[in-house]
């Protein structure tokens, strides 16, 4: 089990601030996959991933890092604090 | 020190409580961001029909903001520093983010302000979300943003 965290147009885009999937993939990358065809937003949502950040456990990652059971994937925009 | 709040903020109380009990200081650099009225030169909307919603993950901001004051300290001689950024709903003229650095001499404080700020804005998970005339749009990164914290990775 992974929970994944959206925020910002990601989370407006597909509609949920969180969910927790059942996965087999080893990788963010092969996780995003997955997401993406959950549904036609999640499709839509996260199409680019130029415009995506990553982050696994809080820490950001591209989209090679491992990911295990338990661990926190967040997707989101770049940025836009300060 | 760092802090993720809503609530508002006083520059000088947050600046004399840097500083208290301390003689050591010899300057204190700070940098205070504000809600710009965003309405197009000449519009009719009124400040008052704008906002701004800043939205964070909450722990990774946390640590982010820490890593990056830590940078900060590796970097530049400082002597105290401090990181305010607020989320939630402000208005223009509202303060959004404080960063304040004390160090013996001006040129660490303020330069390690200027990368505070900058490293800030491209690795602190924050999203602001604007709204004019009731209709909300998420704010675009910068390359600007990104060319400003590149600056400092030469080393």
């Amino acid at each position: 089990m992974i929970n994944v965290l959206y925020f910002a147009w990601v989370r407006s885009g597909i509609g949920l601030d969180q969910e927790t999937i059942e996965t087999q993939a080893t990788t963010v990358g092969a996780l995003l996959d997955e997401l993406r065809a959950r549904s036609p937003r999640h499709g839509e949502t996260l199409a680019d991933i130029a415009k995506l950040r990553l982050a696994v456990n809080q820490s950001f990652v591209d989209l090679d890092a491992k990911i295990a059971a338990g661990d926190e994937v967040a997707v989101f925009p770049p940025m836009t604090g300060g | 020190m760092i802090r993720v709040q809503a609530d508002d903020f006083d520059l000088g109380q947050e600046v004399a409580a840097l500083r208290r009990g301390r003689s050591d200081i010899g300057a204190v650099a700070s940098f205070l961001g504000l809600v710009r009225d965003m309405a197009p030169e000449g519009s009719k909307t009124a400040a008052c029909d704008q906002a701004m919603t800043l939205e964070h993950y909450p722990g990774m901001t946390e640590k982010m903001l820490a890593d990056i004051e830590a940078k900060a300290h590796e970097r530049w001689p400082l002597q105290a520093s401090l990181i305010i950024h607020r989320y939630g709903r402000l208005l223009p003229g509202d303060q959004i983010v404080l960063v304040a650095c004390a160090s013996p001499h001006r040129q660490a404080a303020f330069e390690a302000c200027e990368f505070l700020m900058d490293w800030l804005k491209t690795k602190a998970p924050f999203w602001k979300l604007e709204e004019v005339g009731g209709q909300g749009q998420w704010v675009d990164a910068r390359e600007s943003d990104e060319a400003a914290a590149a600056r400092w990775t030469h080393d």
